[in-house]
């Protein structure tokens, strides 16, 4: 027994012949009950749903889906097996879901392949594990779980504005007729038919819709300057790079909904007039190309890509490249050249893309995010687009939460809440620890405190606190980070992934690198021009950061020393620690450590004292041992030395 | 080797120099790393000089001019497995193996490949090998790990 | 169109299409650069350009920007001022402190703008680069420390030679300028045209020196050291001696080389005058036979070296001739002996050469004899200079002197060689006479003057047509090549200098701040050629005492033995 993945070929004919032609419109009623099956309201036999994607797949997803398939078969069970994306709930993963006829479709969280047996033994005997069961669907004519909570009415589905993320997790990403099912490709037939080039971009245009990749900046402008350069050919580039070190989203939305970036595409190419669109996406993300790759083959497949789509007389094609590898390669200039065949390497702007981009030819890059969010602008309309979210920032926002929180989530919400309701999505800090900040937007964003989490989301509300809403990675973050050490791991990232054409980006950021790195390292020498060096640097730092914002190429070079800005400013008394004190108070900078010897443990067996490089430990054989501060470099040999644990660090 | 080359040249006939890097990929994922080899055939059939060819294939993550060992350790060093920790795994190997992100060990057993965020924050730090994904979250359970492989050889 | 711009509160014209900094330069303002080049595409890489416009939240880059109306522009303000020194002191971060050892002490780009922008602290420790010294070439000297990474080395062998044996190696705080498979130089595809030497702003990519060797040659008194002096000095040399720019400064120059203690003094420009005699001889059995055409000239070794690299197939079609340093090489060690009655053995012999290429080719193995190289000792424009001062002379209170015999005299075809089409108009004159045994009736061949890349020049000497070609700069041979070879243009002989303009822009000569310059150098020895007696290389008394003394006549036996030579393919990687 295999899962379940594409669809049968009589269910394609059926779909194209009966569903296809009538999209544009209100359906008729026997599309309406063709789809119907497909969404699995009422299901005859058993159907076991697994969400597999990259985040659940490290969980084990793959063992979970094995043992189901041997307990379905060892069982002789009629059930189906059926892949699903993410609802967001990474820490859950692998996610099971069951639904047996006439029940409601419920879900169950962390089922490795252990779990199985116990879990399905349950379920088919009418039994829901209580330990593992997350939540279940609601439905007016199913019969419901005693004792689960209702999907919607789960604080973490209930704080969120899932638009982008409404089918993700519940539909089956590898078959094309389940988001028809579920709406799909309404928006492109109905765009096709009704609407000119011209309409899609004023549509967009009035809804203000601003790019989610970072920039901000506006779509329908954008389209529009494309539009109006004369050419015969323009490209349309999806921007699935996602280089951000700490984000995720744009993968599961793929891996989660394909089908919804490539309607986004097809419409989006078809409002700045373009034949070709090409997906520029990380070689690294086997399984979301993979998924992009089937739901571009199943488009061709029911005539909604290719030649003359839905007899529309606009034709388009698809084309994915995988990207190689490199953080600038985000940068659209750098794209472009890397689909080029040329080093990833920004160029001078103007000329902008739009102008003369891809091949000399008029191209738009737009990021996943921005591209899923133009079939709902289009088919509910702009007014249904603005009233969501702000004044200034329309729609939702798609962010990724992780790091020190209590569980890594994606998540989709309106425009407008405050910042804390992405903290509280991600159900805070681990218990026993405080919350320090949440970082927002990776090496071009800032860390946002404690306090400042009431802003509401959105472009100008942050940017008015000096906080660029970025892409939308979030890390979380508490009293074990260090904001040295942190601000250091993205200047790190930067010097390496700084293209290395402009001086101040390449030079600057390796010099913040080292400043840095000597205010959370020891003078190894107690040579005293080190210490000179270490106050000389920090005095330099925020020039440095000021000419790196100034002068830089491309905006990895200027936003690069933004985290580092903003740490100064909201966590001095940490980074005044390392520099004055000489402290790291979340013990993560090793060599600022200083190590005691517990006299209670000590046996005086001088193993301790004979490994130290800087001769830092006396005493007496046979008696306890001291360390002399002032000599120990926090090297940490005494306390991998030390038989007796007798050694430690404060 | 050469005749994967071959095969690749031959299906990218009228390549222009947008296919350079399909083509690398592609001669890469089929033997393992690139050569100077590849380099001099993909120059003469794109014509492209082999500088330019060499600049790309530095420039990239993915390109890599040494065999990848037998096993291939990969390291994701995103913010958040950073934050979990990832630097004392790559410490570790660094110290103990003896190599660094794109090297081999000497006796070709270890390779290692520091990426970012592979997109499963939740389990990080996360390190794979060989595409297997282990959830390994301190350096005493990757030495057993290591230990056990190398003591398979 | 021309737009009204504002620059520090003060109106100034600027025209439609051109960038800020073009504006600025043409209206007086001073606006430093590094990765910019006249012959370049600008690559916004070095950003010491910036200005601020009113409007833009970010520092503008003048090269890259182009006007738009009614900007408002601040050239020096503190703003720009400190963002400018801010990457002036970056770069030196990462620079060696060598400066009073450098080559380019004094002449550095580098160092005039920490002058400029008053740098006088070094921030930071410098640590050593991990890259070594590339010493593996007779020509040109790699230093990688130096290496600022503007890119204009890239650019130039890229975009104006074709070769592109230069790119950028691995990314940002890693980045350096490499080869395929960082090759050392001498195993690259590098041609040593030195291109990349005059674009360099530091110290970190230089001419391979060998004052050291000659200076020791010079007092060693058993040696008898000569030296020949290629035709382009003397009008390039000029304005670094101190003198005026549009001198001919042969003589003085003699008499500079006479009191540091050469022996003889020869002037290549007579060789070149043999070397006319000999590509006639060859052009003419050729069309005859109709073998082995188009010609391609040889007296450029960066271009001899590109043909063995890129053209194999088509190396016969190079002449056989040597070129001219290598003749008088030959004839030094060959033929000068018997005259002057002296042991060859003893002879030292040194080249000055406008050229590094020059360097590598007296190091081929097919210009030596029994093992020795012909020529011993090649040094450039820029060496000579150097040891003018070293040796203290003061140019200005000597008086010129002439060449030795039997070396000379040359003829103003001779001296042509050091313009890009000259040769070809040197070989057209002397040609025409070979065939009518009249002289051209007008010897100043315009066609062949210009500026252009690519040259070409019709003429009719008796009942056969000959078709001329001129290339220079390599990046327009490659498409002149694939037409030849499929035989869709047609051409006699195509004379090919790497070097855009000719020698006058040689590797080995001095820095010049612009193409004007070059042009102004070429300008002389046209000058010259107007009014020199001798215009035709067959006219020249002394060649035809050479082969009536030895070699016979052109294309005799004792001509091929001495003055011909062969090629062979060579493998690098491309
Ligand atoms: C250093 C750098 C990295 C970037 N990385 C990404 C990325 O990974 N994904 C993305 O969509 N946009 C990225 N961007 C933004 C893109 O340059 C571009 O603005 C975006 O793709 C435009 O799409 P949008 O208008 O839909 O936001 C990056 C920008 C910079 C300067
Ligand atoms: S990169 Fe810099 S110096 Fe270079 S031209 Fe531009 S701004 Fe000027
Ligand atoms: S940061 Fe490591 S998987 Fe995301």
């Amino acid at each position: 027994m295999k899962p379940v993945l594409f669809y049968k070929e009589p269910e394609k004919e059926q779909v194209i012949n009966e569903v296809i032609p009538y999209l544009h419109d209100d359906l008729p009623d026997s599309a309406s009950k063709v789809l119907s099956a497909f969404r699995n309201d009422r299901v005859k036999i058993p159907i076991v749903y697994v969400g597999l994607t990259t985040s659940s797949e490290v969980g084990g997803a793959r063992k979970t889906i094995e043992a189901i398939e041997k307990y379905i078969d060892e069982n002789e069970l009629d059930a189906k097996l059926v892949i699903v994306g993410s609802h967001g709930l990474c820490s859950y993963e692998p996610i099971v879901e069951v639904q047996l006829p006439g029940k409601t479709r419920v879900a169950f969280g962390k089922v490795t392949e252990n779990a199985v047996p116990p879990l399905l033994d349950g379920i088919f005997n009418g039994y829901a594990l209580p330990e593992l069961s997350l939540f279940q669907y609601s439905s007016d004519i199913l019969e419901p779980w005693a004792h689960i909570p209702l999907r919607d009415e789960l604080p973490f589905f209930a704080n969120q504005q899932r638009v982008l993320l409404k089918n993700a997790g519940i539909i089956n990403p590898e078959n094309i007729i389940e988001y028809i099912a579920y709406g799909g490709y309404r928006a492109l037939a109905k765009t096709l038919r009704k609407y000119t080039s011209d309409t899609v971009c004023r549509l967009v245009e009035e809804s203000e819709l601003r790019g989610r990749g970072g920039g901000g900046f506006l779509t329908g402008k954008k389209w529009r300057a494309a539009l109006e350069v004369p050419a015969n050919e323009r490209i349309l580039i999806c921007n699935a790079d996602e280089s951000d070190p700490g984000a995720f989203m744009d993968r599961l939305l793929i891996e989660s909904d394909p089908q919804r970036v490539i309607e986004g595409i097809i419409l989006s190419a078809y409002a700045i007039g373009a034949s070709k669109a090409l997906i520029y996406i990380r070689n690294l993300y086997s399984l979301t190309t993979h998924r992009i790759e089937e739901a571009i083959r199943q488009a061709y497949d029911f005539g909604l890509l290719g030649y003359n789509i839905l007899d529309s007389g606009y034709s388009l094609d698809i084309v994915i490249r995988k990207g190689p590898g490199a953080y600038v390669c985000g940068e659209e200039t750098a794209l472009i050249k890397s689909l080029e065949g040329k080093r990833g390497m920004p160029s001078i702007k103007p000329p902008f893309p739009t102008e003369h981009g891809y091949d000399g030819k008029p191209t738009v890059v737009n990021n996943v995010e921005t591209i899923a969010n133009i079939p709902d602008i289009l088919l509910n309309g702009v007014e249904w687009f603005t009233a969501l979210g702000t004044e200034k920032s329309k729609g939702t926002k798609m962010f990724s939460v992780s790091g020190k929180s209590n569980e890594t989530c994606f998540i989709e919400v309106e425009m407008g809440k405050p910042l804390s309701v992405i903290y509280d999505l991600a159900n805070g800090v681990k218990s026993g620890r405080t919350f320090k900040a949440l970082h927002l937007g990776g090496p071009s964003g800032v860390p946002v405190t404690p306090e400042e989490l009431e802003f509401p989301i959105g472009f100008e509300e942050l940017q008015e606190h000096g906080i660029p809403l970025g892409s939308g990675g979030v890390q979380i973050l508490d009293d074990t980070v260090c904001m040295v050490d942190l601000t250091k791991y993205f200047m790190h990232f930067i010097r390496n992934e700084s293209c290395g054409k402009c001086i101040p980006c390449r030079e600057g950021s390796n010099r913040m690198y080292k400043i840095l790195d000597n205010i959370s390292r020891r003078p190894y020498s107690n040579e005293s021009h080190n210490t000179l060096e270490r106050f000389k640097g920090v005095i330099q730092l925020e020039t440095l950061a000021e000419v790196m914002r100034d002068t830089s190429l491309c905006g990895l070079g200027q936003t690069a020393s933004k985290p580092l800005l903003k740490a100064l400013k909201s966590f001095r008394d940490e980074f005044e620690e390392h520099i004055f004190d000489r402290k790291c108070r979340a013990s993560v900078c090793r060599d600022l450590r200083t190590f005691y010897i517990d006299v209670d443990k000590c046996t005086g067996c001088t193993a301790c004292a004979r490994k130290c490089p800087t001769k830092a430990i006396f005493g007496t054989p046979r008696s306890p041992y001291f360390v002399v501060e002032e000599k120990c470099i926090g090297c940490g040999i005494c306390m991998d030395t030390c038989k007796f644990s007798a050694v430690y660090f404060k | 080797m050469e005749k994967i080359i071959d095969e690749v040249l031959e299906q990218n006939g009228h390549a222009g120099m947008d296919s350079l890097i399909p083509i690398l990929q592609e001669i890469q994922d089929r033997i393992g790393c690139l050569t100077e080899e590849v380099i001099i055939r993909v120059s003469e059939h794109l014509n492209v000089p082999t500088s330019k060819i060499y600049g790309l294939a530095t420039f990239y993550n993915q390109f890599r001019f040494e065999k990848k060992g037998k096993y291939h350790i990969r390291i994701c060093n995103g913010t958040s497995c950073r934050l979990n920790g990832s630097k004392w795994l790559i410490e570790y190997i660094e110290k103990n193996l003896k190599i660094k992100n794109g090297e081999t060990s000497r006796n070709g057993i270890f390779s290692l490949e520091v990426v970012n965020c592979m997109g499963a924050c939740e389990f990080g730090p996360v390190i794979s090998i060989n595409d297997q994904f282990y959830k390994t979250q301190d350096p005493d359970s990757l030495k057993e790990l290591l230990d056990e492989l190398s003591n398979e050889e | 169109m021309n737009y009204t711009i504002e620059v520090n509160n003060r109106k100034i014209e600027a025209r439609k299409g051109d960038t800020i900094l073009e504006t600025l330069k043409r209206n007086g303002i001073k606006v430093p650069t590094l990765c910019n080049m006249e012959t370049l595409s600008p690559t916004g890489a070095c950003r010491l350009c910036v200005v601020e416009v009113e409007g833009r939240e970010n520092l503008v880059t003048s090269c890259s920007h182009f006007v738009e109306p009614d900007m408002k522009i601040k050239t020096h303000s503190t703003r720009v001022v400190r963002a400018r020194k801010a990457l002036v002191e970056l770069l030196l971060a990462n620079h060696p402190d060598d400066c009073l050892y450098c080559e380019r002490n004094g002449e550095c780009e580098l160092q005039n703008l920490a002058a400029e922008l008053q740098v006088r602290e070094r921030k930071v420790q410098h640590k050593s680069f991990g890259q070594k010294l590339d010493l593996s070439s007779p020509g040109i000297v790699r230093d990688p420390a130096k290496c600022i990474l503007c890119g204009r080395c890239i650019r130039i062998c890229d975009e104006v030679q074709s070769v592109s044996t230069f790119e950028f190696v691995k990314r940002g705080c890693n980045m350096y300028v490499g080869t395929t498979m960082s090759r050392d130089l001498n195993f690259s595809n590098c041609i040593f045209c030195g291109q990349c030497v005059l674009a360099c702003p530091t110290g970190a990519l230089r001419e391979r020196s060998n004052v050291e060797e000659v200076m020791d040659a010079l007092s060693n008194s058993t040696l008898i050291p000569i030296v020949q002096v290629a035709p382009s000095i003397s009008v390039s040399i000029a304005a670094e001696l101190g003198l005026k720019a549009t001198k001919d400064v042969n003589g003085v120059l003699f008499a500079a080389l006479r009191k540091m203690g050469f022996k003889y003094i020869f002037d290549s420009a007579t060789a070149a005058d043999i070397a006319i005699m000999e590509i006639v001889q060859e052009l003419i059995s050729r069309k005859e036979k109709s073998t082995d055409l188009p010609m391609l000239s040889s007296c450029c070794p960066a271009w001899v070296k590109f043909v063995e690299q890129y053209y194999p197939e088509q190396l016969s079609w190079l002449s056989t001739v040597k070129s001219p340093q290598q003749i008088m090489g030959s004839l030094i060690k060959a033929y000068f002996p018997g005259i002057g009655n002296i042991n060859p053995s003893n002879i030292y012999s040194v080249s000055v050469m406008p050229c590094l290429a020059k360097k590598f080719e007296a190091r081929r193995e097919e210009m030596t004899t029994k093992g020795v190289s012909d020529v011993d000792s090649v040094i450039s424009t820029r060496e000579l200079v150097k040891m003018i001062n070293l040796y203290g002379i003061d140019i200005a209170s000597i008086d010129s002197q002439q060449a030795d015999p039997p070396f000379s005299i040359r003829s103003s075809a001779g001296k042509l060689f050091g313009v890009a089409g000259g040769s070809s108009e040197a070989v057209a004159r002397t040609l025409n006479f070979k065939i009518t045994g009249k002289d051209l009736h007008n010897v100043r061949i315009s066609e062949l003057r210009s500026v252009n890349g690519v040259k070409e020049f019709k003429f009719k000497a008796g009942k056969q047509e000959f078709t001329f070609l001129v290339v220079n700069g390599l990046k327009n041979i490659h498409d002149l090549m694939k037409e030849l070879i499929a035989g869709s243009v047609k051409a006699d002989y195509v004379e090919v200098m790497a070097c855009p303009g000719g020698c006058v822009n040689g590797g080995g000569q001095p820095f010049v701040a612009s193409t004007k310059d070059v042009k102004l150098r070429a300008k002389v020895i046209y000058d010259i050629d107007e009014t020199n007696a001798i215009k035709c290389a067959h006219k020249n008394p002394q060649v035809i005492e050479v082969y009536t003394n030895q070699l016979e006549e052109p294309g005799s036996e004792k001509s091929i033995k001495l003055l011909h030579t062969r090629f062979s393919k060579r493998e690098v990687l491309l």
